[in-house]
């Protein structure tokens, strides 16, 4: 242990060199290798999982009018989403060419919900948002995360790094320090996962509440006595970018069940 | 964030291993100044004198020092503890008291690349502190000097 760190510190040169794509040199893991064995049954299990009540509640609003104005989602895309295209869901956060700016999944069904109804736009993370995503993103359940990497989303992948790799609050700490070089270890009871994103919006334990990504992040930077970033900040898109794109690969758990 | 991106890089240049030279500017009233020598602090923070019982409540306490957080402690009865750093048992046997007070003060003006987090570490070197912890420190000179003097029991 203290041979490792003393090593890290002589390479802290080398260490910063590293390009993007090499942070996490080993193995990609989902936050589920990390968790307990009873939570993992808690999420496996159709009736123990308390994020499946945040789906029937997205389900609900998915399928039926809202204000009694406008058009359910389900008017496009199917009851219950059947008209979905899973491999498009696993793609978010997506890049939008027109309007040169990350769209997450969330922010995508927003507008579907404006354009569609004339009930007022919901703030970013209102409880009916996160039901909606985790309902739409629970259709996609063991598709593999797909994040594109190339083309615009080169330059702010690499500006999501930049955000992740940075020092917060108090505790004074960066993402990639707890997330890239510490998962395994205990952190008083808990062990530290990667902080992958494939789970999102996931049931936390800790709070007893479904939780999207970007929430996560807050909570993990509120955590470090950091003031957080605002929601619909260019900060915390980017970096829920840059964690989706970690993901790449793993398979959508939503919703699963975390710590 | 632009402003942090480069207050750091000039602050740390200004003071590599030679501790707080500049005045009070910017700085809380009753933040004491310390000087590191020789990869050490010698002088106790504020002149302070540590209480061990008090120290020990300290490391354990989870809005406080919350050492348990990342380090195994020898404390009857604590079970969730850290394996981030090393275990602290028989500290005292393989460093000296002032040597402790540097880690536990701001390991990472010798260690930028420590994970530990600066217990007393100059406030203006925090980026993006939360609204309730601007222009200050972890934990107090006094809460400092006291868990280095339960630490120095750990023999
Ligand atoms: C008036 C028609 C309409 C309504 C109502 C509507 N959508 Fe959409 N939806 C679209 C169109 C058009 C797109 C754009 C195609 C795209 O991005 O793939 C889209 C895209 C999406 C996508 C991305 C799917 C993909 O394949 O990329 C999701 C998810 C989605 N909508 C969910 C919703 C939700 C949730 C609601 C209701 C709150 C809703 N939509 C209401 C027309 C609609
Ligand atoms: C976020 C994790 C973390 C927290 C919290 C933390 N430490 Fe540490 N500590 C470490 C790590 C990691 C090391 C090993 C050296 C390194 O990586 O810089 C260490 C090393 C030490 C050492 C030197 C150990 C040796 O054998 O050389 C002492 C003493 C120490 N810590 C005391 C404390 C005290 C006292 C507290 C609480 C007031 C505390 N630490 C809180 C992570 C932490």
């Amino acid at each position: 242990m203290i041979h490792f760190n003393k090593s890290i510190w002589l390479c802290c040169g080398f260490l910063l060199a590293i390009p993007a794509t090499a942070a996490l040199a080993g193995e990609v893991k989902s936050g589920y290798e990390y968790i307990r064995p009873a939570s993992r049954a808690m999420q496996d299990d159709d009736f123990e999982n308390p994020g499946l009540l945040a789906v029937e509640q997205g389900q609900h609003l998915f399928n039926n009018k809202q204000n009694g104005a406008g058009k359910a989602c389900a008017e496009c895309h199917g009851k219950d989403g059947t008209g979905l295209n899973t491999k498009s869901i696993a793609r978010y956060p997506v890049y939008s060419e027109n309007n040169a700016e990350i769209v997450t999944l969330q922010k995508r069904i927003s507008r579907c919900r404006d354009a569609g109804t004339d009930s007022k736009t919901l703030p970013t993370d209102h409880p009916d948002l996160v039901a909606l995503e985790t309902f739409v993103r629970n259709r996609a359940i063991g598709e593999a995360v797909n994040v594109q990497m190339d083309g615009p989303m080169t330059d702010l992948l690499k500006e999501g790094e930049k955000l992740y790799r940075t020092r917060y609050g108090l505790i004074d700490m960066s993402c990639y320090q707890c997330h890239d070089i510490y998962p395994g270890q205990m952190i008083r009871g808990q062990k530290i996962s990667q902080g992958q994103g494939n789970g999102f919006p996931a049931y936390r334990l800790d709070t007893g509440e479904i939780t999207s990504l970007h929430q996560r992040i807050h909570q993990c930077l509120s955590l470090m006595r950091a003031e957080p970033f605002d929601a619909d900040s260019e900060e915390i898109n980017l970096m829920g970018l840059y964690i989706m794109s970690r993901s790449n690969g793993l398979r959508i758990e939503t919703p699963a069940v975390r710590y | 964030m632009q402003f942090h991106k480069t207050l750091i890089p000039v602050l740390l240049a200004c003071l590599p291993l030679s501790g707080m030279t500049s005045g009070q500017d910017g700085l809380p009233d009753d933040y004491c100044r310390w000087e590191v020598v020789e990869y050490t602090i010698m002088e106790p923070l504020c002149g302070l004198a540590g209480d061990a019982q008090r120290g020990m409540e300290i490391v354990s306490d989870s809005n406080r020092g919350n050492c348990l957080a990342c380090h195994q402690l020898p404390i009857p009865g604590i079970e969730a503890y850290g394996t981030i750093g090393p275990p602290l048992a028989g500290i005292a046997a393989r460093l000296s008291v002032p040597q402790i007070r540097l880690r536990i003060v701001d390991w990472r003006n010798i260690n930028p690349m420590s994970i530990m987090p600066g217990f007393y570490r100059d406030p203006r070197l925090i980026n993006r502190p939360g609204e309730k912890y601007r222009g200050r420190t972890f934990l107090t000179a006094q809460q400092i000097e006291d868990v280095i003097a339960y630490l120095a029991t750990l023999e």
